[in-house]
C-alpha cells in the first residue's frame, strides 16, 4: 500500500470549494502517478483554475483531504510550494523585466544552487538566450508562454501545474511545448495540465474532464470513450441544413455537429437513434456509424451534467 | 448621402455604459463626492487664519491690582487662554520649547508701582513664532488691549497717565523665527508632506500593481512569506524617503537658510519612524484596493488631511477641536512639530518625547492592519 502511495504524485479525495453559498469544487478524488502527463478538461468556470490553486497551497480546502508530492495539502503547503512548479491561467511574470531577470528573480525566491548557471541553461533549453534581454512585455504569446514554462521549472520542480498554458498559442509552437512536456515527463516529472484541445487531451497518458465543479469522467482515452457509451453516425448527402434542424428536433438525437459536408449525429440510447434515422431516411443520404470522438464524449457529458447539477 | 459622424444613440450608448461603471466603482465615487465635501469642511470651517484661544503662560513677578486687571482683560480676550500661572523662569521656557504655550507673558516685579508712577512698564511676551501665522494676529490684538483696559483704573487725576502711546509699553520677544520668515515654518514641514504623498502612494501601488497584473498569484505560489514580500517591498522605499529627506534639508540650509540649530543625525533616526509609519498606510491601503487607480484614490484621501489639518498650510491651534483632534490622528502632525522642534528649537529626544509615541502608535497600528489583511492565499 506504501508502495503504491509513493508511486502517486497527487493523491486527494473528497476535494470541495465554496465561494460564498457556491460550491465551484465538489468532492473531486484525484490519483496521479508518478511521471504522468494528467488531462484535465473542461467548460470555462468547471473549476478547474480553482482545484489546480488548491493543489499547490493556494487555497485551503473546504473538505476533502490529500496529498500532493506527499505533502498534506492541508498543512504542508509551505513544502507543496517549494516542489511544485506552477504556471498561471494568466501570464503572471513582470512584463517590466526582461526574460532574464524573471527568471533571475524566481531563481532568486527559489534559492536555486549557483543561480547564474541555472538561468543560463534554463535560457538554452528554451531557445530563449538570444532574446533573455527583451522585456517580458513586448513577448508575443508563445514567447511569453515559453518564459513561464522556464521560469516555472527554474527549481526543478517534481511536479508541474499548467493551467490553460496553449490559449492562444500558434500550432507548431503548441506542438513543440508538447514534445517538450513529454520529455520531462519520461525525465521523471509529474505533470497535470488543463486545455481545451482536443489534439491535446490525446496526447495526455490519462484525462478527466470536469462540469459544474463535478469530475465526470476519467481515465486512458480509450477508457473515456469506452465509459462514455456514446453512439455516433456520419451522414453524407445534399440539403444536410435542413437535415440538422429536423435531426435536432427530434428526442434521442443528442447532438448534431457539422464537419464540412458531413454531419455526426450523436445520441446515448443506440436503439433511439437509430429508430429516428430509420423514419429521416433519405435515398440521396449516406449514414455511416462511426466511432464517437473525444469532443462528441466531452459535450454529452457536459449536457447530461447540466440536467443533474445547474 | 453621407455617413453621419456624430449620432445621439451612440453617445447615448457611452453616457449610460459610464454611468454604470461609475456605479460599480464605489471608490471613485466615494471620492468624487468625498473631495468637494472634505474642502468645503477644511476652506469653509477648520481652517482660521486668526487663530484665538492660544495657550499662554503667565510669569507673574507682580500682584498689585492693575496686574489683575492685565490678567483678567486677558482671560476675557479671545486670542489668550491661560493655561498655567508661574513665577519661575525656567517653568515658563520649558512650556514655550515643548509647544505647550504659543506666549509667555512676564510681568515684572515693580509692575503696578511704574504704571502708577507713569513710567511706562515694560511687559515682555515672548511668543513661539515658528510660525508666524500664529502668533500675529495675538500680538497685534494686545496692544489695542492695552490702550483700553487700564482706562477705567487710571481715572480722574490719573487720566494723564493714559498715555499717547498706551500706559504700558508691550515689547515682543519672538523666539525661533524672530524675523517672522514663513519659509522657516513651511521648508522643515514640507518634508513630512512630501514625504506622506510619495511613501503612501508608491507602497500602495507597488502592491496593488502586483494583483492587479496577476503577478501576485505567482508570487503566492512560490515559498516567499508575506512579510518577506512587505519588508521587501518597504526597504527599497525607505531608501527613496532618506533621498527626499536629505534634499530637502539641503534646499532648506542652502536656498532657503532655515536655521538647523538640532540634531541632524537626531532627525535622521525620527524620520525613519515616520516613513515606516506611512509605508505601514500604504500597504494597508494596497490590501483594501482591487486596482493601481482605487490604491492612489486612497492614498489621495489621506494626503489631504495630512497637508490641510497637521499644521502645515494653516497654525494648528487656529483650527476647531474636531480639526485638531482629526489631525492628532496624523502622523505628519507630530512629525511636522518634531522636525520644527528639531530645526528651529534645538529640541532634543527628551523635548520630541511627547510626538514620538504618537508616531510610534501609529505605525504600529497601520502595520498590524497591513499584515493581518495581507494573505498568504487567495482565500
Ligand atoms: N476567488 C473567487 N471568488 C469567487 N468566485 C470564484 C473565485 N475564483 C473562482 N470563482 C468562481 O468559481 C468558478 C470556477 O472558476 P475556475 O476555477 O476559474 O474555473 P475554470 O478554471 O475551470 O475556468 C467560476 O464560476 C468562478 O467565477
Ligand atoms: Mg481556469
Amino acid at each position: 500500500m506504501a508502495a503504491i502511495e509513493k508511486e502517486l504524485a497527487i493523491d486527494v479525495t473528497g476535494v470541495t470549494k465554496r465561494f460564498g453559498d457556491k460550491t465551484v469544487v465538489d468532492a473531486i478524488n484525484l490519483s496521479v502517478r508518478r511521471g504522468e502527463i494528467y488531462g484535465f478538461l473542461g467548460p470555462n468556470g468547471s473549476g478547474k483554475t480553482t482545484f489546480i490553486r488548491m493543489l499547490c497551497g493556494l487555497l485551503t480546502p473546504d473538505a476533502g483531504s490529500g496529498t500532493c508530492l506527499g505533502f498534506d495539502v492541508r498543512t504542508q503547503q509551505a513544502e507543496i510550494k517549494r516542489h511544485v512548479g506552477y504556471m498561471t491561467q494568466k501570464f503572471s511574470y513582470y512584463e517590466d523585466l526582461s526574460i532574464r531577470e524573471n527568471l533571475d528573480f524566481i531563481a532568486r525566491i527559489y534559492a536555486v544552487p549557483d543561480r547564474a548557471a541555472a538561468v543560463q541553461r534554463s535560457l538554452e533549453r528554451l531557445g530563449l538566450t538570444h532574446r533573455s534581454h527583451q522585456l517580458a512585455g513586448q513577448l508575443s504569446g508563445g514567447w511569453k508562454q515559453r518564459l513561464a514554462l522556464a521560469a516555472c521549472l527554474i527549481h526543478e520542480p517534481k511536479l508541474l501545474l499548467l493551467d490553460e498554458p496553449t490559449a492562444g498559442v500558434d500550432p507548431k509552437a503548441r506542438r513543440e511545448f508538447w514534445d517538450e512536456i513529454h520529455q520531462l515527463a519520461a525525465g521523471g516529472l509529474t505533470v497535470l495540465i488543463t486545455t481545451h484541445y482536443m489534439d491535446e487531451a490525446e496526447r495526455c497518458h490519462r484525462l478527466a474532464y470536469l462540469a459544474y465543479g463535478h469530475l465526470l469522467t476519467r481515465g486512458t482515452l480509450a477508457d473515456v470513450l469506452a465509459t462514455a457509451k456514446l453512439t455516433t453516425w456520419r451522414v453524407t448527402g445534399p440539403d444536410l441544413l435542413n437535415l440538422a434542424a429536423t435531426l435536432r428536433r427530434q428526442s434521442g438525437v443528442e447532438q448534431v455537429v457539422a464537419f464540412g459536408n458531413t454531419l455526426h449525429v450523436s445520441g446515448r440510447d443506440p436503439a433511439r437513434l437509430s429508430t429516428v434515422i430509420t423514419t429521416l431516411r433519405d435515398p440521396r443520404h449516406d449514414w455511416q456509424p462511426i466511432a464517437s470522438g473525444l469532443e462528441d464524449v466531452f459535450i454529452s457529458l457536459m449536457d447530461e451534467a447540466k440536467d443533474n447539477f445547474s | 448621402m453621407s455617413l453621419p459622424r456624430f449620432t445621439l444613440h451612440r453617445l447615448w450608448a457611452i453616457v449610460l455604459k459610464e454611468f454604470i461603471q461609475m456605479k460599480r466603482d464605489r471608490v471613485t465615487f466615494v471620492m468624487m463626492v468625498g473631495i468637494p465635501l472634505m474642502q468645503l469642511m477644511m476652506f469653509g470651517f477648520a481652517i482660521n487664519s486668526d487663530p484665538r484661544h492660544l495657550p499662554t503662560a503667565l510669569r507673574l513677578g507682580d500682584q498689585g491690582p492693575f496686574t489683575r486687571t492685565l490678567v483678567q482683560a486677558l482671560r476675557t480676550s479671545d486670542y489668550f487662554s491661560i493655561i498655567h500661572e508661574t513665577s519661575s523662569e525656567s517653568d515658563a521656557q520649558r512650556l514655550l520649547q515643548i509647544g505647550d504655550a504659543q506666549f509667555v507673558i512676564n510681568i515684572p516685579e515693580d509692575f503696578s508701582r511704574k504704571l502708577l508712577r507713569g513710567e511706562r512698564p515694560t511687559v515682555l511676551i515672548e511668543a513661539d513664532a515658528s510660525d508666524p501665522a500664529a502668533t500675529g494676529p495675538a500680538l497685534a490684538s494686545i496692544n489695542a488691549l492695552a490702550n483700553t483696559i487700564f482706562n477705567r483704573d487710571l481715572p480722574g487725576p490719573l487720566t494723564r497717565l493714559r498715555a499717547k502711546n498706551g500706559p504700558v509699553d508691550f515689547r515682543i520677544h519672538a523666539h525661533y523665527n524672530p524675523e517672522n520668515i514663513t519659509q522657516y515654518n513651511v521648508v522643515p514641514g514640507l518634508m513630512g508632506v512630501v514625504l506622506t504623498m510619495t511613501m503612501v502612494i508608491i507602497t500602495a501601488l507597488a502592491i496593488t500593481r502586483e494583483r492587479e497584473r496577476g503577478t501576485m498569484e505567482n508570487l503566492l505560489a512560490t515559498p516567499v512569506r508575506p512579510f518577506e514580500v512587505m519588508v521587501g517591498k518597504i526597504l527599497p522605499y525607505i531608501a527613496v524617503g532618506y533621498i527626499q529627506v536629505t534634499l530637502i534639508l539641503i534646499a532648506a540650509r542652502f536656498i532657503f537658510h532655515v536655521p538647523m540649530v538640532g540634531s541632524l543625525p537626531l532627525l535622521y533616526a525620527v524620520a525613519f519612524l515616520f516613513i515606516a509609519a506611512n509605508l505601514a498606510v500604504g500597504i494597508t491601503f494596497s490590501t483594501l484596493a482591487k486596482n493601481q487607480l482605487q490604491a492612489v484614490q486612497m492614498a489621495f484621501f489621506f494626503f489631504l488631511p495630512s497637508i490641510l489639518l497637521s499644521g502645515f498650510m494653516f497654525p494648528f491651534r487656529g483650527m476647531p477641536p474636531w480639526a485638531q483632534n482629526v489631525g492628532s490622528c496624523l502622523p505628519n502632525t507630530h512629525f511636522l512639530r518634531i522636525v520644527r522642534g528639531i530645526l528651529l528649537k534645538g529640541n532634543g529626544l527628551a523635548e520630541i518625547a511627547p510626538e514620538l509615541w504618537p508616531l510610534l502608535a501609529f505605525l504600529v497600528v497601520a502595520m498590524a492592519i497591513g499584515v493581518k489583511r495581507y494573505r498568504q492565499t487567495l482565500d
